[in-house]
């Protein structure tokens, strides 16, 4: 498992896990899960096009992930932002589409771009999505406190300077960088679930954001760790361990929160994860906990 | 007259079976994801549409390997990972979202292990293609009865529940102070959206299948703001999309650069996402109905802001 051919898949993963977890904890903030999603899948279509006009790879990826994350971000000024991502997204997979009837030897190489593929990495591969990855912690550290400003209050935002729609389109072009650098390891299909498991579950273990996004890398790094360790083990694709781990992280979070909130010990907030009470989803949602540090 | 329509049909499109099959599943289908699409986007629930799509690609694979009816893991898929989105929480809006995506990621994980045995196991590395991007041109005719009957499905929930679920998507106090179950109306309704997106994605692929759910109905509402309106329309516009792109498709055999068709779901994408820009500027030019420009979107009528629906 750790023998020579496997150790660019290490460095890889754990570098894609980190950006997840930094990224992907404003993604769980804003509650922009749909555009972190879109946006990946989207930019599959660039692989795609990127190998019909035979340049590398990531070039394809990063121009279409830049392109959909500022048409998501244009389109969805006016008009719902709900629609102009899911309009943007299959704009940019029916261009997939077209590339890929154009050629004919695609067709392998389109599950390792959807499902990930982690054996393939070339140590050439490492330095540009270490160079991606460097770029959007940079982005993010930079941008941290408008950003979490603008992600828990607009208004206050708004009112010290912080352009929300400016905000709106940083933080998408850092979701494009984002997808770029991942994608070829996890997929298309699933650098998402390493954005939002992760940073779902820390942030219903603590309500304060440092804390949070701390802990929101730690669990992206162990999960992309196990599902390669796993991978190998079975020969399965990561995608699925990543994909179902996610979800468990998630499922253990909240169960947690909600276990140390029935005892009571829970400063932020009174959860009953589960409870379909009739009442509206206040006391299941994160927000209040989140909104309480702001 | 006769060299233009020969120019615009290509050669057998009337007589070809392929054809008539693509035609009838293909309008069949747009026609029940543009009415139940209009609720998806009054209520915001683009994303679950979505979601559900690709959800359902995941009972698609399994379909394939267990060697059950496809339309059965499709659609029995939909409907469960609609109950599991309702279950854990979808009415605000934000968390609702990350709940989607959490399914959609689990849904996804499956997908990628069952495609990998289907692909392992009988060697056809086209399945995953296939499966996420649908080939209108290859259906078989034995699913025609099948399609109908998860359509009228669909289609009967939105009848029957229009009322209610019309005013609770707008105004969720508002329906609940009539009395109406407003969380089981939503559940009816995401049931709904799962049916009508399992069926488009197992018959035309999970790309078609969300933009056939959002574009004609997001367009629709960009149109017109009376519901009842919007709704037809809706259907109408995707019925017509998909035969355009039906049309062009068949007659792009003859395109190059390999002479061998270019894709349906590129077509109709185009269509829809051009229809959505033009209805946009057009409602931008229209007279403005409280103040020009953006603010003219949030007009509160019909337009169910998302977060009215926390409650």
């Amino acid at each position: 498992m750790f023998a020579p051919f496997m150790m660019n898949a290490w460095i890889v993963a754990t570098m894609v896990a980190v950006v997840a977890g930094v990224v992907g904890f404003f993604v769980v903030m804003r509650g922009s899960a749909f555009v972190a999603d879109a946006v990946p899948q989207g930019a599959f279509a660039g692989a795609a096009g990127a190998s019909l006009i035979g340049v590398n790879a990531l070039v394809g990826l990063s121009v279409f992930a830049l392109a959909g994350a500022l048409g998501i971000g244009l389109l969805g000024r006016r008009g719902r932002h709900d629609v102009a991502t899911a309009l943007t997204l299959v704009l940019m997979l029916g261009l997939g589409a077209l590339f890929l009837s154009f050629t004919t030897q695609y067709s392998s190489e389109i599950f390792a771009l959807l499902f990930g593929e982690v054996l393939g990495i070339s140590s050439a591969e490492i330095l540009p999505v270490a160079l991606l990855g460097l770029v959007c912690v940079a982005a993010i550290a930079v941008l941290y406190r408008p950003l979490l400003l603008s992600s828990l209050a607009p208004e206050s935002g708004a009112a010290r300077g912080v352009s929300a729609a400016r905000m709106e389109l940083a933080f998408l072009v850092v979701v494009a960088l984002a997808t770029a650098m991942t994608l070829p390891v996890v997929g298309a299909l699933l650098i998402f679930s390493l954005m939002i498991g992760p940073p779902a579950a820390a942030r219903a273990l603590t309500s304060s954001p440092l804390r949070a996004m701390a802990l929101s890398v730690v669990i992206a790094v162990v999960l992309a760790w196990v599902s390669i360790a796993l991978s190998y083990q079975s020969d399965w694709p990561v995608g699925f361990f990543v994909g179902v781990g996610g979800a468990v992280c998630y499922a253990l979070g909240r169960g947690w929160a909600a276990w140390s909130g029935s005892r009571g010990s829970s400063p932020g907030r009174p959860a009953r994860a589960g409870s379909p009470g009739p009442s509206p989803a206040e006391p299941e949602s994160p927000e209040p906990a989140a909104a309480g540090t702001a | 007259m006769s060299g233009l329509l020969s120019a615009v049909f290509a050669a057998g499109f009337f007589t070809s079976e392929p054809v008539h099959v693509a035609l009838l599943i293909g309008g069949v289908a747009a026609l029940v994801s543009g009415a139940v699409g209009a609720f998806a986007v009054l209520r915001g629930q683009s994303y679950a549409g979505h979601a559900l799509a690709d959800i359902s690609v995941t009972g698609g694979s399994a379909s394939y390997l267990l060697g059950i009816s496809p339309l059965l893991g499709f659609a029995g898929t939909g409907v469960l990972a609609a109950g599991v989105m309702d279950m854990i929480g979808i009415r605000r809006p934000r968390g609702r979202d990350l709940a989607t995506g959490i399914v959609r990621g689990a849904g996804l994980g499956l997908a990628a292990l069952f495609l990998y045995f289907d692909t392992t196991h009988t060697n056809t590395s086209g399945v995953a293609v296939t499966v996420l991007f649908g080939s209108m041109f290859t259906l078989s005719p034995s699913v025609i009865p099948l399609v109908v009957i998860c359509s009228l499905a669909a289609l009967a929930i939105i009848a029957v529940l229009y009322r209610p679920l019309l005013l609770s998507s707008v105004s969720t106090d508002l329906a609940a102070a009539r009395g109406i179950p407003v969380r089981l109306t939503g559940l009816a309704c995401l049931i709904a959206i799962a049916l009508a997106v399992s069926l488009s994605a197992l018959t035309i692929g999970t790309i078609l299948s969300t933009a056939l759910l959002v574009g004609p109905a997001a367009t629709a509402l960009r149109i017109t703001r009376r519901p009842g309106r919007a709704t037809l329309l809706a259907a109408a516009l995707g019925v017509v999309v998909t035969w355009l792109g039906i049309l062009l498709a068949y007659d792009s055999f003859t395109w190059p650069p390999r002479h061998d068709g270019w894709p349906v779901s590129f077509f109709v994408v185009a269509l829809i996402f051009a229809c959505y820009l033009l209805a946009e500027w057009g409602a931008r030019l229209a007279p403005p109905r409280r103040r020009p420009g953006r603010p003219a979107a949030r007009v509160p009528v019909l337009k169910a802001d998302p977060d009215a629906a926390e409650g």
